[in-house]
C-alpha cells in the first residue's frame, strides 16, 4: 500500500510553469475525499464516473501537482466537461476551494496548450480575448446582431433553408443568441435617470451593467436601477466599466479576468462607494473574487480587497438594506424561481431572491423542483458542451412546467438566455423574469394608482 | 499496510489478457483504463490509502457482473468491489494490479411489496434512494448512515453499516431478509426469502453482510420496511463538560429509555458543524447530545421529557427542543456532515471508530481527550454515543511526519484502550485496511483461524478483495 502523495510542496510557482503545481498544496489537500459532493454534481449523477464528479476531478489536479498524472487531453476535457456550477462548494462540509481549483485548471490546460487546436484558437481568441475585452467592441457587434434579428434575415436562417448554409457549430448556437435589447443601459441611464437619482441618498451605490447582460437585458439593469432609486440610493453607472471577466477566468485565461478586474476597480473607484451592485449571479460570483484574483498585485491588492467587500449581489443588498415592500393593487401571478448557480452556490444568494417575490402584492410563489439545479447554461458551457448542456435544460422546463407557474423567476444572464431557449424548444408558454424585474413592476403599479 | 511510498503498480499481465474480453462483455466505455481513470478510483474515504488499479469495471446487470467474475477467476486476476467509495476503512482502496468492479451502475429499484412490507434493490442503489422510496410508499426504512446520500446500499450490507437511528431500529443486517451474491467463480447465489422465517440450511446471507467484498459480490438486496413512526421529538442538550454528556447518555440507557438517537458532538465538531451548516448551533459549549424519540406520541413526550430530566441532572446547562419537522431534520443533517466538517481544521483527518460498552463512555471520551492532550494532537469527537460507538478524530498533516508518527501513536493508544474496556475496534466503518493490524488484537487467533478457513472456502483463489481485513 503506497502513501498518498509524497511530493515536496511546490515553489509559488509550479517549477515547469504549471499553474497547478503552483497553487497553495493546502488548497487541493483540503479535499479528504469523503464523496459528500457525488449527488450535487450534474455531470456525475449523469455519467456515474467518477472523473466527472468534483472528487475525481480534485484527485486528478492532486496528481498533476503531484507529478503522478501529466496534463493531458482526457484531463483537458474532463475539466471543460465540469460547468463550473459550484454545486459542489455548497455540497462540501470540507470547505473545498473548487472555484479556485478550477480557474487553475483550466487555465493550465489553456498554458499547457493540450487542447489547441487552429479552429479552437481563432474562435477563443476572437471570443475570449476580443469581443468580450471591450464593452465598445461587444456593443457594435451586438447592433450588428440587432440588426440580423430586425431585418428579417434571422427569419430567412430559422426558418428558411438558410440555416444550413452556416457551419454546424454556427448552426447550433444561433437559436442561442439572445434578443438584443433595442437601447443600452448607459444611453437611457444618461437621458432619464440620472436626474432621478435622490438628493439626500441613503447610500451611494454603482451597478455593473454587465456585458452581455447590457446587449441582452437593458431593461433589467433599468429596473434595477429604478428598484435601487426608490429605495433611496444613488445610482452611478460609470462609463469606463467593463465585462466582470469571469467569463475569462473560467476560461482559462486568469490574466485577461486580472485586467478586466483592474480596469472596472479604477472605473468604479470602490473606496467613494456604499457598494458596487449587479443583478447577474455569474458577475456578482466572480467580483467578489477580485481579491484572490489580484492577491499577488502589489498596486491592486488592497483595492481589490475593498471592492470584493463591497460588491453585492442586488437581492443580497435590498434586504440587508430592509427594501421598502411594494404597496401596488395585488396582480395575481404565480410565479416560481429557478436559482442561478452562481447566486446560490458562489454567493450562497438564495433566500434573498425568494423573500422579494414573496414580498409582490399578487406572487404567488411556487417551489421549483431541484431549484438550484444547472439550468446547463454555465457561461459558454451550452456552446462548448451543447449536449450536456441541452439534456440539462430539457430537465430543467420539465421541473418548471410541472410547477404552473406562469413566470419564472431567475437572476443571471445566461439563465435567462438559456430559459429562453428552453421554452422555445420545449415550446412551453411560461415567460422568463427576473426578480428585480417583477418587483420594479410592482413599483411602478403603486403610483399608476 | 506500510506507508512507505512505492512505485505505482503497472498493469499486471493478468489483467492486460482479459481486457478484450472485458471490453467485448461491457463495451469498451465501460472499461476504463485510462490513467486519469484509473486515478479517481485510487482511494476512498479514508486518508492517506493510495493505490492505482490496473482497470475499472462498470457492470450493469447481475449477468455482467458474474461474467466479469468469471473471466477475472479464470485469470487469477483481484477483484475490488466498490460501491461510491465512501468507505472509511479503505475496503474499496485498489488491491495492487487488480480491477475496481463498481457497482453504481446497478441502480435500479425492482420492487416495493406493500403487503410483505420489503424492498427489492439492485446493490449500487443509493441509500437515500432506498429511503426515500418507502416514504413514498408510505413505509420506513430506518438505517441511516452519516453517508446516506452518497453510499450505495450494497455497501451498506457489504459494512454492516450502522447510522443515526442504530439505538432502537439497529444496523444494516437487522433489514436484510434476502440476498442476491455472485460467488468468486461467477456463480450466482440467492439466499435467504421474503419470509419473516427462514431456517432452511445455514444462515448463508448473514455471512455475506459484513464480508467487506472479502466472500463475493453483493448485487441484490431484498429489504425488509417497517411501519413509519407516527410522531418524533428532537431534542438538544448543552453540556458544559463532555464527561457529564457522555454520563448522561450511559444513564438514559441504564434507565432503559432507548430512543431513536442519542448523537454526541465535542466542542471541536461543533465548531465545524456550524462553520459548515450555519444552523445556528451554539459555539459556548464543550458537548453537545442530540436526542430523538419517535414512535407513538404518548409515548414520545414521556421519553423526551424523562431524558430531558435525565440531562438536566447530569448536569447539562440547557435543553433545547426542536421547534419543527424542518429543525429537527435540519439538525440530524448538520449532524451527518460531522466527519467532513472536521476537515475544515487540518488537511489529513484521522478517522476511528471504536465502539465501548455504553457503562465507559465517559471514561473513553475522557481517555481521548487525554491522549491527546499528551500526544499534543488536537482530536474532535462525534458519535453515535447511544450505540456507544465513537469517532474521535485525530487532526494531523500526513505532509509532517512528526506530526502524522504522534496521531497514530495516539490512534494506537485508544485503540488498545477499547480493547480493554471490552470494546471493539470498529462498530460499523469496517476493518478493511486501516484496522487490520488490530484484528487480531481483537478477535484472538481462533477467530482468525475461522475467517481463513470461511474465506479459503467461499474464494479459494482469494481473489476477491486481496490483501483485506487480514493478509
Ligand atoms: C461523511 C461520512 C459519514 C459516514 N457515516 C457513516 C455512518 O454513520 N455509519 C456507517 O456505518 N458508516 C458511515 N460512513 C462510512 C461509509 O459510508 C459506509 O461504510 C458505507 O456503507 C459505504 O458505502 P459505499 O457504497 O461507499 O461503499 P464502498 O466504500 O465503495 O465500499 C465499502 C466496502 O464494501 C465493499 N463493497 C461495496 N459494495 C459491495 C458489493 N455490492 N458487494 C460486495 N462488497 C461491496 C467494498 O469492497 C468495501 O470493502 C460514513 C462515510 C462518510 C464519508
Ligand atoms: S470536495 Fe468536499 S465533499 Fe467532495 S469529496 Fe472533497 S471534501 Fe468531500
Ligand atoms: S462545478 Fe458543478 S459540474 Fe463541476 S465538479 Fe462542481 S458540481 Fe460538478
Amino acid at each position: 500500500m503506497t502513501c498518498a502523495q509524497t511530493a515536496t510542496p511546490s515553489g509559488p510557482a509550479g517549477a515547469d510553469g504549471n499553474l497547478l503545481k503552483g497553487l497553495d498544496y493546502s488548497v487541493l489537500q483540503q479535499c479528504m475525499h469523503c464523496g459528500m459532493c457525488l449527488p450535487a454534481c450534474p455531470t456525475y449523477v449523469a455519467t456515474l464516473r467518477e472523473r466527472s464528479s468534483p472528487r475525481g476531478r480534485i484527485a486528478m489536479m492532486r496528481a498533476i501537482a503531484d507529478d503522478r498524472l501529466e496534463v493531458s487531453r482526457t484531463f483537458a476535457e474532463e475539466i471543460y466537461f465540469c460547468l463550473g456550477c459550484l454545486a459542489c462548494v455548497s455540497a462540501c462540509p470540507a470547505g473545498v476551494d473548487y472555484t479556485t481549483l478550477f480557474e487553475h485548471a483550466r487555465a493550465e490546460v489553456e498554458r499547457s496548450r493540450v487542447l489547441a487546436a487552429p479552429k479552437r484558437n481563432i474562435i477563443r481568441s476572437l471570443l475570449v480575448n476580443t469581443v468580450f475585452m471591450s464593452r465598445r467592441r461587444l456593443r457594435t457587434m451586438g447592433r450588428a446582431m440587432r440588426l440580423y434579428q430586425r431585418s428579417g434575415l434571422q427569419w430567412l436562417v430559422r426558418r428558411g433553408g438558410l440555416r444550413y448554409l452556416l457551419p454546424r457549430s454556427l448552426r447550433q448556437l444561433e437559436p442561442l443568441a439572445p434578443a438584443i435589447s433595442r437601447r443600452f443601459t448607459e444611453a437611457v441611464f444618461c437621458r432619464l435617470y440620472d436626474r432621478r437619482n435622490p438628493p439626500q441618498p441613503r447610500f451611494r451605490v454603482g451597478l455593473l451593467v454587465g456585458c452581455v447582460q447590457d446587449l441582452a437585458f437593458a431593461d433589467t439593469n433599468l429596473d434595477t436601477i429604478y428598484v435601487l432609486q426608490q429605495n433611496g440610493c444613488h445610482v452611478a453607472v460609470p462609463r469606463a466599466q467593463e465585462c466582470c471577466g469571469s467569463l475569462h477566468a473560467h476560461n482559462g485565461e486568469l490574466e485577461s479576468a486580472r485586467r478586466l478586474a483592474r480596469a472596472n476597480i479604477d472605473a468604479f473607484v470602490p473606496e467613494s462607494l456604499d457598494a458596487i451592485i449587479t443583478n447577474a449571479g455569474g458577475c456578482g460570483s466572480h467580483m467578489k473574487r477580485y481579491d484572490h484574483l489580484l492577491a499577488d498585485d502589489p498596486d491592486y491588492a488592497d483595492r481589490a480587497r475593498i471592492w470584493s467587500a463591497r460588491v453585492k449581489d442586488i437581492h443580497e443588498f435590498l434586504l440587508e438594506i430592509g427594501f421598502r415592500r411594494p404597496q401596488s393593487p395585488p396582480l395575481q401571478q404565480r410565479v416560481t424561481y429557478h436559482e442561478s448557480c452562481h447566486l446560490r452556490h458562489g454567493q450562497q444568494v438564495s433566500a434573498q431572491p425568494r423573500e422579494i417575490l414573496r414580498s409582490i402584492p399578487g406572487v404567488e410563489l411556487v417551489e421549483l423542483n431541484r431549484a438550484d439545479w444547472c439550468c446547463g447554461s454555465a457561461g459558454i458551457y451550452n456552446i462548448t458542451q451543447p449536449e450536456m448542456a441541452m439534456q440539462l435544460l430539457d430537465q430543467k422546463m420539465v421541473d418548471i412546467q410541472a410547477t404552473g407557474a406562469h413566470l419564472v423567476a431567475s437572476a443571471n444572464t445566461g439563465c435567462n438566455i438559456q430559459l429562453e431557449c428552453g421554452r422555445h424548444r420545449s415550446g412551453a408558454t411560461v415567460m422568463v423574469t427576473h426578480p428585480v424585474t417583477l418587483l420594479a413592476a410592482a413599483y411602478r403599479r403603486e403610483t399608476a394608482r | 499496510m506500510s506507508r512507505t511510498p512505492q512505485e505505482p503498480q503497472s498493469v499486471s499481465a493478468g489483467v492486460k489478457d482479459l481486457l478484450p474480453r472485458l471490453r467485448s462483455l461491457l463495451g469498451k466505455d465501460r472499461v476504463l483504463t485510462e490513467p486519469e481513470d484509473l486515478s479517481v478510483y485510487a482511494f476512498d474515504g479514508t486518508a492517506m490509502l493510495h493505490e492505482l488499479p490496473a482497470c475499472v469495471v462498470l457492470p450493469e446487470s447481475v449477468d455482467e457482473v458474474s461474467g466479469i467474475l468469471s473471466l477475472a477467476s479464470e485469470g487469477g486476476v483481484p477483484v475490488v468491489p466498490r460501491g461510491s467509495g465512501s468507505g472509511l476503512s479503505g475496503g474499496s482502496v485498489p488491491s495492487p494490479g487488480c480491477i475496481v468492479l463498481c457497482l453504481v451502475r446497478l441502480n435500479r429499484i425492482e420492487a416495493v411489496d406493500t403487503d410483505n412490507l420489503t424492498m427489492t434493490v439492485q446493490a449500487g442503489v443509493l441509500t437515500q434512494a432506498v429511503a426515500d422510496r418507502a416514504v413514498a410508499a408510505g413505509l420506513f426504512y430506518p438505517p441511516d448512515p452519516g453517508s446516506i446520500a452518497i453510499s450505495t446500499i450494497g455497501g451498506n450490507v457489504a459494512n454492516n453499516s450502522g447510522g443515526l437511528r442504530g439505538l432502537k431500529y439497529g444496523v444494516t443486517r437487522d433489514y436484510v431478509m434476502a440476498l442476491q451474491v455472485v460467488l468468486a467463480d461467477g456463480q450466482v447465489l440467492e439466499t435467504g426469502s421474503q419470509c419473516v422465517k427462514d431456517v432452511a440450511g445455514f444462515g448463508l446471507k448473514d455471512l455475506f453482510i459484513g464480508s467487506e467484498g472479502a466472500l463475493g459480490v453483493i448485487t441484490g438486496i431484498t429489504l425488509r420496511l417497517t411501519p413509519p413512526p407516527a410522531s418524533k421529538k428532537t431534542l438538544l442538550a448543552l453540556f458544559d463538560r463532555m464527561t457529564d454528556a457522555a454520563d448522561s447518555i450511559s444513564r438514559i440507557i441504564s434507565r432503559q429509555i432507548i430512543p431513536c438517537t442519542l448523537e454526541f458532538l465535542d466542542r471541536v465538531t461543533i465548531e465545524c458543524v456550524e462553520g459548515y451548516a450555519r444552523i445556528g448551533l451554539p459555539l459556548d459549549c464543550e458537548a453537545i447530545v442530540l436526542m430523538e424519540a419517535d414512535g407513538h406520541p404518548a409515548q414520545v413526550a414521556e421519553e423526551a421529557e424523562e431524558m430531558a430530566r435525565i440531562a438536566s441532572e447530569t448536569g447539562a446547562r440547557e435543553v433545547r427542543t426542536a421547534s419543527s419537522e424542518e429543525e429537527a431534520t435540519r439538525l440530524a443533517a448538520a449532524r451527518r456532515t460531522a466527519f467532513s466538517a472536521l476537515a475544515r481544521l487540518a488537511p489529513t483527518v484521522l478517522l476511528e471508530d471504536v465502539t465501548v460498552p455504553r457503562s465507559e463512555l465517559a471514561r473513553m471520551v475522557k481517555f481521548i481527550q487525554e491522549t491527546g492532550e499528551r500526544h499534543g494532537v488536537r482530536v474532535g469527537t462525534f458519535g453515535h454515543m447511544g450505540d456507544g460507538n465513537l469517532h474521535p478524530t485525530f487532526l494531523t498533516n500526513e505532509r509532517e511526519p512528526e506530526a502524522l508518527r504522534r496521531a497514530e501513536q495516539a490512534m494506537r493508544e485508544v485503540f488498545t484502550e477499547t480493547i480493554r474496556l471490552g470494546g471493539t475496534i470498529t462498530g460499523e466503518h469496517g476493518v478493511g485496511l486501516a484496522k487490520k493490524p488490530y484484528l487480531q488484537q481483537q478477535i484472538g487467533p481462533v477467530g482468525m483461524e475461522v475467517m481463513r478457513r470461511l474465506k479459503s472456502t467461499f474464494d479459494p483463489q482469494g481473489i476477491l478483495n486481496p490483501g483485506k481485513v487480514f493478509d
